[in-house]
């Protein structure tokens, strides 16, 4: 009996169905918390929409700033939704069941930040030709800025992932969550509005978009093991 | 199997092995380590000096054989308040050992929990929680139970039902370890670990 309960807990579940279960429950409470999944998308159209008020209505003024404020406001509201990453798991004590598991924790800290993605990065994404339009960006940036933010905001919730993941047992978080993660996506915001900057004066991007691609591809190799070793840290 | 541990923060020098088919009850007051007695040894806690073995090997090297073979719950249930108690389920099975649906309400149905499969777990008290997590240990395969303070909350029939399942557990061949202040009576092999005496006064 013992042996075939060992044998059985041996082959576990694979490390796939691992991923898409965890993949799966994050999308679930998030859209069961309406809330929580309208905040951000809220969050960005309320300030990309305050700057023509606070600027000046006219279309070559906020032209110029478009790409800028959209980008920023991207930015600000994927950290907004960031504490709800880690944070009720922890309280409820799903975090320490998530760390026990057998499969890689890469793989599973990674399902958390898709969900998170999809969640909060993936509408400002489809939101933003929208808010360009309302800003007067030309038309043949639109794509540029499209394209940047779908690369950059991935970029966004696997570092702030980091950040998230070291503060999360601390009581009083204040700005420590920021200053972990400006940092590290500053780089992001940077080469995602100077790409839509440049495309404006017809200036080639591709190098732009060479670094952003490169971002990514370093954060979706190390991010989920940063987050993961931070996670340790955090539930010790 | 075999388990050994040497320390020397809350407790120094404690030495104890748990072989299948066999229940530990660690004892002690409170403050006294056994919370993190329990989380060193299922690994969550890393600020220790000493050993543990699994089946005569560091820990560290057969982690994933370990962490398949154990399954802990401590005092946050591991239960999301927003999900039900079969999404709860399903996603521990999917962590720890593929589980369909039927044995998830069964597990449920053993622990009293029969009908409310989907109502949001928020709207359980938190004796029910507590019965939501414990499904868990039904559910999975794992040899080793780590609990702790798993009477908690529980009424008595509760009690009775987890006392059940722990005689049942080690019976063939399982084996447990858990804190608790509640006098245990299980039918079954156990024996207990008092903190109180390993610790050395200075």
């Amino acid at each position: 009996m013992n042996d075939a309960r060992e044998i059985q807990g041996l082959k576990g579940v694979s490390t796939w169905s691992a991923f898409c279960a965890t993949l799966r429950r994050d999308l679930i409470i998030a859209l069961k918390r309406r809330n929580d999944l309208l905040n951000p998308i809220m969050f960005f159209l309320i300030v990309v929409s305050l700057f023509p008020l606070g600027i000046s209505p006219d279309p070559v003024e906020l032209s110029s700033v478009s790409a800028g404020v959209v980008w920023v406001s991207a930015l600000l509201a994927s950290m907004l939704s960031l504490d709800n990453l880690y944070r009720a798991d922890y309280e409820d004590g799903s975090l320490e069941q998530l760390l026990l598991s057998p499969q890689p924790l890469y793989f599973l800290v990674l399902a958390k930040n898709i969900a998170h993605w999809l969640i909060s990065g993936l509408p400002v994404v489809i939101l933003s030709p929208l808010l360009a339009y309302m800003l007067y960006l030309p038309s043949e940036a639109y794509w540029t800025m499209v394209l940047t933010l779908l690369i950059g905001t991935p970029v966004l919730s696997l570092f702030g992932s980091i950040g998230v993941a070291l503060t999360v047992g601390l009581g009083s978080r204040g700005l420590i969550l920021a200053v972990i993660v400006l940092p590290l996506s500053t780089p992001v915001l940077i080469i995602g509005a100077k790409a839509v900057t440049d495309v404006m004066f017809g200036l080639p991007v591709s190098s732009h978009f060479a670094l952003l691609g490169a971002i990514l591809a370093l954060a979706l190799t190390m991010a989920p093991l940063a987050s993961a070793a931070a996670l340790r840290i955090s539930v010790n | 199997m075999f388990c050994e541990r040497d320390e020397r923060i809350l407790f120094s020098d404690l030495h104890f092995e748990v072989a299948g088919g066999e229940l530990v009850q660690v004892k002690g007051s409170n403050g006294s380590g056994k919370t993190s007695l329990l989380r060193i040894v299922c690994g969550l806690n890393e600020d220790f000096s000493g050993a543990i073995l699994w089946k005569g090997e560091p820990v560290a090297d057969v982690r994933e054989d370990f962490l398949a073979s154990m399954i802990y719950t401590g005092h946050r249930a591991g239960v999301n308040r927003i999900l039900t108690p079969r999404e709860n389920l399903r996603w521990s099975a999917s962590l720890q050992a593929p589980a369909d649906d039927s044995q998830i309400v069964e597990a449920l149905g053993r622990l009293g929990l029969r009908a409310y499969e989907d109502i949001p777990c928020r709207n359980l008290s938190a004796g029910q929680t507590q019965r939501v997590a414990l499904a868990r240990l039904l559910i999975s395969k794992a040899s080793v139970w780590i609990l702790d303070e798993p009477f908690t909350t529980l009424d008595i029939h509760g009690v009775k039902n987890l006392e059940n399942l722990l005689a049942e557990h080690v019976s063939t061949g399982g084996a447990v370890i858990l804190t608790t202040h509640h006098p245990l009576s299980v039918n079954c092999r156990a024996r207990a670990l008092d903190l109180d005496q390993q610790r050395i006064n200075s």
